[in-house]
């Protein structure tokens, strides 16, 4: 075994356990921090393919942005334990369906183009050294794969917006800081000298 | 058998070139605070153990590991131990890419950029997981506090990189420093100096110190996430802090202060100086006087409100880096600063 293989399946092993701790820990916080484990192994995995920049953002994105904010709404929610594992039998079928389809589909992709056998998938050559995975990403994007980049960024921002419209609600009595009106504020607006006699002092 | 022996003298190195003198910068950076901060408030600072209060550090640590480890009835064990490891593990992984001179780097990464925002965002976890495992109200307020600042400044702070980025054309940190070649002049600094302020601003409340330290807040919430640690256990996040403080400041250097490259590069009526040639001393230099900014903006700003912080954040900084991006893009698109290889 070469020492990408130990890696490979180290990986491999650390995130199949990770992934179904997932879905059978009781805590939901540790069930999100076993999900972290599993992005992370993922990210190992694609690094290890010299497909490092899918793989740092795949850190960067879900573990350090998207996992703390599952986190924070976890940990607000105070979700009932034994509540989230009631149903499981009643629902197991569909859920057994649904995994045995998904499964037939990938099947038969592999089918269609007639690359069942290992042999079909062979070892990727590595690299040379100096070799920039980011470079090679940011110039596919930008030309052969433009208009599918532009439009994913398009609906993208359709889902920021509408997740902000759909959240927003004006409330009625609220009292916000207006900021350009403090900046803007004078001395003059604001304070006034008066001058008058001091009380409690008779003038001689 | 070559190989784990190869391993093990490449951990001992790393060990003895960048743990051992980061503890030790982050033992002085803790004695150098008091002693600023003290001379800015017209006090002495710590001056009883050993000389001028050199040993003072020392003093701190023995006593901080003396102490016993206090485990809260209620708390999560497993969690509550495991935070302090989650937030100090990615303020030294960082270092793994930091160049602190020419070729003086343990990994030579090209997508180092990626790498570091990915490390440092990778801290808060600590943070929060902290708050949270000590089953307390104050601790899971800080926590909560840190983990919207943090996530929300590290948007600030990975745009306010794109210009360096578009500058230096890559994303390597070592082809950034050396992008920048040329005197000061040509550190990044200059073109992109909106960028610089939020970048730092923004370190700023990534390490959640003051003025953003929120997360703390002695005066609201005690402690914040720390409260119910003690001992080890909170010398760790001690040490995190100081460490991530270190890493924001030579960062900070790295990508609009060129590095190690010296200040007077081009300048030739100086002559065969010392001063010309870029060395580590330069890069330690920029370092110290980041680590002092720290200080100073500590001793210097009072608290700001939580929901200041979060429209700054959002609402000033984030649009403000966004313009500069397009700035920095007609820079090069026109020949102003000449983009890097």
């Amino acid at each position: 075994m070469t020492i990408q293989e130990i890696f490979f399946y180290l990986f491999s092993i650390i995130m199949l356990a990770a992934a179904t701790m997932v879905i059978s820990v009781r805590n939901p916080v540790y069930a999100i921090l076993y999900l972290i484990l599993t992005f992370f192994s993922a990210a190992a995995l694609w690094i290890l393919l010299e497909a490092e920049f899918l793989g740092i953002i795949l850190v960067l994105v879900y573990v350090g942005a998207v996992m703390v904010l599952f986190l924070f709404v976890v940990m607000m929610l105070n979700i009932n334990q034994s509540r989230v594992s009631e149903g499981f039998v009643k629902n197991l079928p569909l859920g057994i369906g649904v995994a045995l389809v998904m499964l037939a589909e990938v099947l038969m992709v592999l089918w269609y183009k007639n690359q069942t056998g290992v042999d079909n998938f062979p070892i990727p050559v590595p690299h040379e050294q100096g070799y920039s995975n980011t470079a090679e990403i940011g110039e596919r994007m930008f030309t052969a794969y433009l208009w599918p980049f532009e439009i994913a960024g398009v609906v993208l921002l359709v889902a920021i917006v509408a997740a902000v419209a759909l959240s927003m609600r004006h409330r009625e009595g609220v009292k916000t800081q207006s900021v350009p009106q403090q900046i803007s504020a004078e001395k003059r607006d604001r304070l006034e000298l008066i001058d008058m006699p001091v009380e409690g002092v008779k003038k001689n | 058998m070559d190989a784990i022996l190869e391993f093990i003298w490449l951990l001992i190195r790393i060990g003895l070139f960048t743990l051992l003198p980061l503890i030790l910068m982050v033992a002085y950076y803790t004695y150098a605070e008091r002693k600023v901060i003290g001379a800015m408030q017209s006090r002495i600072g710590p001056n009883r153990v050993g000389p001028l209060g050199l040993f003072q550090p020392f003093a701190d640590v023995i006593k901080l590991l003396l102490k016993e480890i206090i485990l809260p009835k209620e708390a999560n064990r497993y969690l509550f131990l495991i935070a302090p490891i989650l937030a100090i593990a990615p303020a030294f992984g960082v270092w793994a890419v930091v160049p602190v001179g020419d070729g003086l780097v343990w990994a030579d990464l090209n997508a180092g950029v990626l790498y570091v925002l990915a490390l440092s965002s990778m801290g808060v976890y600590g943070i929060i997981l902290a708050g949270w495992a000590s089953n307390s109200k104050y601790a899971l307020l800080g926590a909560m506090r840190s983990a919207a600042q943090v996530v929300s400044y590290e948007i600030a702070l990975g745009f306010s990189l794109l210009g360096v980025m578009i500058l230096a054309g890559s994303l390597n940190l070592q082809a950034i420093v050396n992008a920048q070649s040329g005197g000061m002049l040509d550190w990044y600094w200059l073109p992109l100096l909106p960028m610089f302020l939020i970048f730092f601003i923004s370190a700023l409340a990534e390490t959640n110190r003051a003025p953003f330290d929120m997360a703390e807040g002695e005066s609201e919430i005690v402690a914040g996430f720390h409260v119910d640690y003690a001992g080890a256990s909170f010398a760790v996040f001690f040490l995190a802090e100081y460490a991530n403080m270190i890493l924001m400041s030579a960062l900070t250097a790295i990508f609009f202060f060129g590095g190690w490259l010296s200040p007077f590069e081009g300048w030739a009526f100086l002559g065969d100086s010392w001063l010309r040639d870029s060395s580590i001393f330069w890069f330690l230099a920029k370092l110290v006087f980041f680590m002092f900014n720290f200080l100073w903006i500590r001793a210097t700003f009072p608290r700001y409100r939580y929901d200041q912080v979060m429209r700054l954040g959002w609402k000033v900084f984030i649009p403000i880096t966004m313009v500069w991006m397009l700035v920095a893009a007609l820079f090069v698109f026109n020949g102003i600063v000449v983009r890097g290889a």
